[in-house]
């Protein structure tokens, strides 16, 4: 019987290895972005906001326009971009501490302008690029170098926000989904809630955004397996995946 | 005859073992220790070929897109 390719490499990404670290949920977040840049044919006319924060060096192996933007300020510029050419397709990327610590204002007035971006949304609870602080997303409990015995919300160290929740009242968001990479099930999950979100922005209905609940093993402390565990065990009990809304409508 | 078959880019691997997770048929593994690619890492080898289904999900895992999987044609892409 014959034979037919069902998954291969990207031919966005560079025939090197990627520059994150072994079991990074970064890849396969990129992996996700890049697949449906292929398939939808929107490629060409693609540009990546890469942040500030390990995804940073995105431009380092993927074949497509990349920006970046200061910390924090991915969504502005993403807009600056979009507004100025509304015909190019925009990814806006940004981890917790990009996108919910120095960049909570812009994240909140992009989404609320309904600005016509597609912002990927990794949340892995850390900040990964400097070494391991706590981050606005870490769990009650969860260690960080700036946390060493976990954080206390009840000390000062506050509450970890909810992106999805908080994002989900403001009026120009058209579509806001959580997924989760723990798993070949989720990531299936996640790349057809990427599709959704990419759709919303080709019909021009908005802002969208997709949260990937990921894992950062070298900053967790923790080997890739145990990794995945804390993100489909502790993670998805405090951040539940889901749509929150499709097409402007609350699910 | 096997229903797949996937071929692993050995040195963009990083042994992370995410895709062995997701294999249900046990047809992947990894080196034995003391074998690494040119990057350093223990790297990721095909043990059961025979068992293998073409589902794909090991590729679904893999953070550096470093699998390609093979299926028997009729089944529709993953
Ligand atoms: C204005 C400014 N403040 C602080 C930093 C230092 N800094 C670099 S990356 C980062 C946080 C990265 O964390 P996150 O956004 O969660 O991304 P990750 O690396 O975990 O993917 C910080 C605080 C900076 N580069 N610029
Ligand atoms: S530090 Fe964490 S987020 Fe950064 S590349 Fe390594 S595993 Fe990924
Ligand atoms: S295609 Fe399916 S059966 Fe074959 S190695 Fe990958 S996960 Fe295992
Ligand atoms: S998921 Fe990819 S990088 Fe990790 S061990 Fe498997 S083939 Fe190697």
């Amino acid at each position: 019987m014959e034979m037919k390719i069902v998954a291969e490499r990207t031919k966005l990404w560079a025939d090197k290895p990627s520059p994150y670290c072994p079991g990074c949920g970064h890849g396969i977040v990129h992996r996700i972005v890049c697949e449906l840049l292929e398939e939808m044919g929107l490629a060409d006319n693609c540009v990546f906001m890469a942040p500030v924060g390990c995804s940073i060096l995105a431009y380092t192996f993927l074949n497509v326009d990349v920006c970046q933007p200061a910390h924090g300020r991915t969504p502005a510029a993403a807009t600056g971009i979009k507004r100025y050419r509304p015909d190019t397709f925009v990814v806006s990327y940004q981890g917790d501490g990009d996108l919910a610590a120095i960049g909570t204002a812009e994240i909140v007035h992009a989404a609320s302008r309904g600005e016509n971006i597609t912002t990927v949304f990794v949340n892995n609870a850390i900040y990964g690029m400097t070494g391991g602080q706590m981050a606005p997303t870490t769990l009650p409990g969860q260690k960080a170098t700036t946390c060493p015995d976990g954080r206390d919300v009840k000390a000062g160290m506050g509450y970890p926000i909810r992106v999805c929740e908080l994002l989900r009242s403001l009026g120009g968001v058209a579509y806001l989904a959580r997924t989760t990479v723990h798993d070949a099930a989720g990531a299936i999950q996640t790349k057809r809630a990427m599709r959704k979100a990419f759709e919303t922005q080709v019909r021009g209905e908005g802002f969208s955004l997709v949260e990937v609940l990921s894992p950062c093993p070298v900053n967790w402390g923790m080997g890739s397996l145990e990794a995945l565990r804390f993100v489909g065990e502790n993670m998805t009990a405090y951040y539940p995946p889901g749509e929150f809304k499709v097409s402007g409508a609350e699910v | 005859m096997a229903k797949g078959k996937i071929v692993v880019d050995i040195d963009k691997c990083k042994g992370c073992e995410l895709c062995i997770t997701a294999c249900r048929h046990g047809v992947i593994a990894l080196a034995p220790a003391g074998r690494a690619n040119v990057q350093g890492y223990r790297y990721l080898e095909v043990i059961h070929p025979e068992r293998c289904t073409g589902c794909a999900m090991c590729a679904q895992m893999c953070p550096d897109a470093a699998i390609t999987v093979w299926r028997e044609s009729g089944k529709g892409k993953a």
